[in-house]
């Protein structure tokens, strides 16, 4: 598990700021990012996968029946995988805070 | 090659001193007035008298590009270019510092763009400076030919892995013909030992370069970099003296002439020091204590060399070769003003921008500067500077 990027003095970088440590990207939570939402709707999902396939980043989850949906620690809420889903079961929603 | 001393077109030796390192891989794009260093790297590795990859390339971009791929895996990689090619190439000029790879570039300094003209002063390199390389500037073609190795001494040693700028003034010095001291293989290997880069891109210990990285750590990465340029300045020294034992040719970050019991000093960088050398000849014939600083290393600025070097002046007069379009004057007298702003005893800097595209600057130029520098800081007229010879 990489150490929290709070925790990093400049010192403990390494050599041009090169990341050797594998999956260091999970510290980086991202959706904060966001204002819009994916919403699936899973009565009509068909998990064909495209949703999974199109994320421009990882942030959709496969659970262990199946289903997908979307990762909220790091989705940003770009609507890719609504527009590819091909039975249109994903609606984007804007997101209360 | 053995020991030698050959009468040599400036660029050429660049060339063969690029050669005699052993470098592994060469990227350009021709551009003037640089186009003679790697058309004759080309030549080299065509004929099989130099063992590397020769990479052409379809921009300056590109170029700096396949320098960082190789300079990442390892390779000791070697670029060349001038104005309008450096700032093609300056996006990926900053990157190649901020992932320390250790390339080494001969810039053939070229004023940039527009109007276009091909001819030489520093506006190139000026605009580059922020770029967290090291920069050296050379006075004439044995200076050239000795910092090729000191270039790549300093880049791959451990402690720096930085690249490094290698200012040469395009046409003054790229284009003439000089006598420089060649050594010989043996001692270039032992000053330039076969180089082993630790923390490579290497498939058995992956590591990414260049990554994202968010507010919460660029501030972190910026300072590595700071840190990085300012302590490669031992390295350079060390660099320096280690070529001394070896050649007997001694340079300084900073270096003076007759301005041990000078009142007041003519700054200059480049090819122009010599000229200012034989102005100050001159003047001291007629009485004026007078000497010439001049700045050899840019980046890490050398600002305890500078202090003592200026110690006792009462005046500095700057010869500058780029402009600070609104600024308050060239880069190398905001530097000093920079400097010397905090000193109790701070000499008056006199900002002179002069040698655009190659515009002579003559011995008599030189005289009528340091003159006429000398009368505007007896008469309080020190802000700004005055563009030396123009019309109008």
């Amino acid at each position: 598990m990489a150490r929290p990027i709070e925790e990093i003095k400049w010192q403990d970088l390494e050599m041009g700021a090169a990341v050797s440590e594998r999956g260091s990207a999970r510290e980086y939570k991202t959706g904060s990012w966001r204002s819009l939402q994916p919403v699936v709707d899973q009565d009509q999902c068909i998990r064909c996968g495209v949703c999974w396939l199109f994320c421009p980043d990882a942030a959709i989850k496969r659970s262990e029946d199946g289903s997908f949906e979307a990762d909220l620690e790091y989705c940003k809420g770009c609507g890719i995988c609504a527009r590819e889903c091909p039975v249109g079961c994903i609606s984007v929603v804007i997101e209360e805070v | 090659m053995a020991k030698e001393r050959k009468g040599i077109e400036v660029s050429l030796a660049v060339a063969e001193a690029v050669g005699q390192a052993d470098c592994d891989l060469i990227s350009a794009y021709p551009i003037t007035p640089q186009t003679h260093i790697v058309e004759h790297l080309s030549e080299m590795v065509a004929n099989a008298h130099l063992d590397a990859e020769f990479v052409p390339v379809e921009s300056e971009h590109s170029a700096m590009s396949v320098c960082c791929g190789a300079a990442a895996v390892g390779a000791r990689t070697f670029t060349s270019t001038s104005s309008q090619g450096l700032a093609l190439m300056a996006e990926i000029f900053f990157i190649t510092s901020a992932m320390r790879l250790p390339v080494v570039m001969a810039l053939a300094n070229r004023s940039l763009s527009a109007p276009l003209s091909i001819w030489n002063d520093h506006t190139d390199t000026m605009m580059v400076r922020d770029g967290g390389w090291i920069h050296v500037f050379v006075e004439n073609g044995q200076e050239a030919y000795d910092h090729v190795f000191w270039a790549f001494r300093v880049a791959e040693d451990p402690a720096v892995r930085l690249p490094v700028a290698l200012n040469i003034d395009g046409f003054i010095m790229t284009h003439m013909i000089e006598p420089v001291d060649f050594e010989d293989d043996e001692l270039i290997k032992r000053y330039v030992p076969e180089y082993r880069m630790e923390k490579r891109l290497d498939p058995d210990n992956p590591v990414s370069m260049g990554c994202f990285a968010m507010p919460e750590i660029y501030s972190e990465t910026q300072m590595v970099r700071e840190n990085a340029l300012v302590e490669s300045y031992a390295t350079c020294i060390k660099a320096w003296d280690e070529w001394a034992a070896l050649t007997g040719r001694q340079y300084h970050p900073v270096e003076t002439y007759r301005a041990d019991d000078a009142e007041y000093c003519i700054v200059t960088m480049g090819s122009l020091g010599e000229t200012a050398m034989a102005a100050v000849d001159e003047l001291r014939e007629q009485g004026e204590l007078v000497g010439v600083i001049k700045i050899r290393l840019w980046r890490p600025f050398p600002f305890d060399d500078l202090f003592k070097a200026v110690a006792g002046k009462d005046t500095l007069i700057v010869l500058d070769r780029a402009i600070s379009f609104g600024g308050p004057g060239g880069p190398v007298a905001l530097e000093l003003r920079s400097a010397l702003c905090n000193s109790p005893k701070a000499p008056v800097v006199v900002d002179y921008v002069a040698g655009l595209a190659s515009r002579d600057v003559t011995v008599e130029d030189f005289k009528s500067i340091i003159l006429g520098g000398k009368a505007k800081a007896a008469g309080g007229e020190i802000a700004g500077f005055t563009f030396y010879g123009l019309r109008g």
